[in-house]
């Protein structure tokens, strides 16, 4: 327990210092108040901004700062110094890990305020939101786990990254998009967000983020195995 | 007799590459080993495989009495290490950067200004480790190699690229730790380093020991010229046998006060190296 928490604080001294994960966790929270405040189209769904940008900040921070992270320390050697200061694997990643859901989680609170949700719909809300934060972290954690270096991690992490950040987006405006972002988290996110005051939940939403979390487990498995952490 | 390290048959091979072959050495505690090689000679896969980062192909390396493979936490806890590119975390601070390893160890705080005090890290310690120099971040890899005292240093060319009085800084820790009872296992391919330093040395070349022992007895055991080497005040050199036929030809030159300088003619450990297998160490 104590490496753990060591780890998380020393996560937490390096948020403020780190720009590239501040900006990750800053941006899309800030936006939507901005856009959810200043923006209001005759027609337009209600949250309309703050659900894309939602679902946007759940495959975008998690995924990319965890990626960074684990890059980072694999590439400048810290990872090692940590494994040869009788740091476990699961430690450091639980470390890591719960310091980047809670930092996310905060994010989430933003936009939970911004939708001024209280109550049932809030817990929903925050409960999609940490499940959508998992999966990408465990993405984010198979693709640094698995790259080399920060520059091998950027550029795997990136159009992945995209992918589920603006495939719910794009579902908007064409149908066959759509039919094909079904199959990923984010898509389902955002079908969950945008019903969430009616807290409609389907097994197809459940099914697909709960086979995404585990392939995302899948994926980890095999980079770990493939690469090792240090 | 305990060992702390023991090394039977090491071999080591990536794919096709045989990196390390056949290597056995033990380690008595508290002494300064150094493992002299050039780049490409197996030294950092020793010592990957002595931390349990890497399992050897065939044969054994125990550490602290210990089967390299299967190292423990409390293992690590007596191992205190400075790999070559120091690994830091350049955004936090000097004391962050020890303060996180003070938790690991389950240290009190007050044990890090004492550590800084020892490198001369003391006024720094609130520098972001970025924007240290890197004579100042060797010292903090050092710092944080020695915080917990360990039994064991493992230190991967800890002076490469340093200014010689830094160098001489980290060279005086090292001694100090030993003065402590640490044993330290250190890379180099500085043989003045390893000749000031090490209570013995190991020559590896394309992965097997060429040769072992304390540095001057190295050194003594390849002067085949045993010459005299003299310096006259009028600029002559001369090479004299190193036997009782010269005692003559020294005493007239100490008695007219012609004489400069005096050696002997064995070899430094650079020149061993050489013989041993035709190539330099850089």
């Amino acid at each position: 327990m104590k490496n753990i928490s060591a780890i998380f604080g020393k996560q937490l001294k390096d948020t403020f210092k780190n720009k590239t994960i501040l900006i990750q966790f800053l941006m899309f929270p800030v936006l939507a108040v901005i856009m959810e405040r200043s923006i209001s189209i005759e027609g337009m769904p209600e949250h309309f901004f703050m659900n894309l940008f939602a679902v946007m900040y759940c495959g975008m921070a998690p995924l990319t700062c965890m990626g960074a992270i684990l890059s980072e320390e694999k590439e400048k050697n810290t990872l090692r110094v940590l494994m040869m200061s009788g740091v476990k694997p699961i430690e450091y990643l639980i470390g890591v890990g719960s310091y980047l859901w809670i930092i996310c989680m905060l994010g989430a609170c933003v936009f939970c305020w911004t939708g001024k949700y209280t109550g049932k719909t809030a817990a929903a809300f925050l409960l999609i939101m940490a499940a959508g934060i998992l999966v990408s972290m465990l993405i984010g954690a198979a693709i640094g786990t698995w790259s080399r270096s920060q520059m091998m991690a950027t550029s795997i992490v990136v159009p992945v990254m995209m992918v589920f950040s603006f495939l719910p987006m794009l579902s908007i405006f064409n149908e066959s998009i759509e039919r094909v972002a079904r199959i990923t988290y984010s898509q389902q996110l955002h079908v969950l967000l945008n019903s969430v005051e009616q807290l409609e939940i389907s097994g197809e939403n459940c099914v697909v983020i709960l086979a995404n979390g585990i392939l995302a487990i899948l994926l980890f498995w095999f980079a770990y195995r493939k690469a090792g952490l240090a | 007799m305990e060992y702390i390290i023991e090394l039977f048959k090491l071999t080591q091979s990536f794919q096709e590459k045989e990196v390390l072959k056949g290597i056995d050495l033990k380690v008595e505690q508290g002494e300064i080993i150094g493992l002299l090689g050039p780049s490409g000679a197996g030294k950092t896969t020793m010592i990957k495989i002595l931390t349990g980062q890497l399992h050897p192909t065939s044969g054994s390396a125990k550490l602290l009495g210990k089967d390299t493979c299967k190292l423990n936490q409390e293992i690590y806890k007596r191992i205190g290490m400075m790999l070559d590119n120091f690994g830091l975390y350049e955004r936090l601070t000097v004391y962050d950067n020890l303060l996180l390893f003070a938790r690991l160890y389950e240290l009190p705080k007050e044990r890090i200004p004492k550590v800084l005090q020892q490198v001369g890290l003391a006024e720094a310690r609130k520098r972001v480790v970025s924007k240290l120099s890197k004579g100042m971040r060797g010292r903090l890899a050092l710092a944080r190699a020695v915080l917990h005292e360990p039994d064991i240093l493992f230190l991967d060319e800890p002076t490469t690229g340093l200014d010689p009085s830094t160098a001489e800084e980290i060279h005086q820790l090292i001694r100090k730790e030993q003065e402590r009872g640490a044993t330290v296992f250190l890379t180099t391919h500085n043989m003045a380093e390893a000749e000031k330093l090490c209570n013995h040395v190991v020559l590896l070349h394309e992965g097997t020991i060429v040769e072992y022992g304390e540095p001057e007895e190295v050194c003594r055991r390849y002067n085949h010229q045993n010459k005299l080497l003299i310096r006259l005040h009028n600029g002559t050199n001369l090479e004299l046998a190193n036997d009782h036929t010269s005692a003559d030809a020294v005493r007239n030159y100490l008695e007219a006060e012609e004489l400069e300088t005096i050696h002997t003619s064995e070899p430094n450990l650079e020149t061993v190296f050489m013989e041993l297998t035709g190539r330099g160490l850089e």
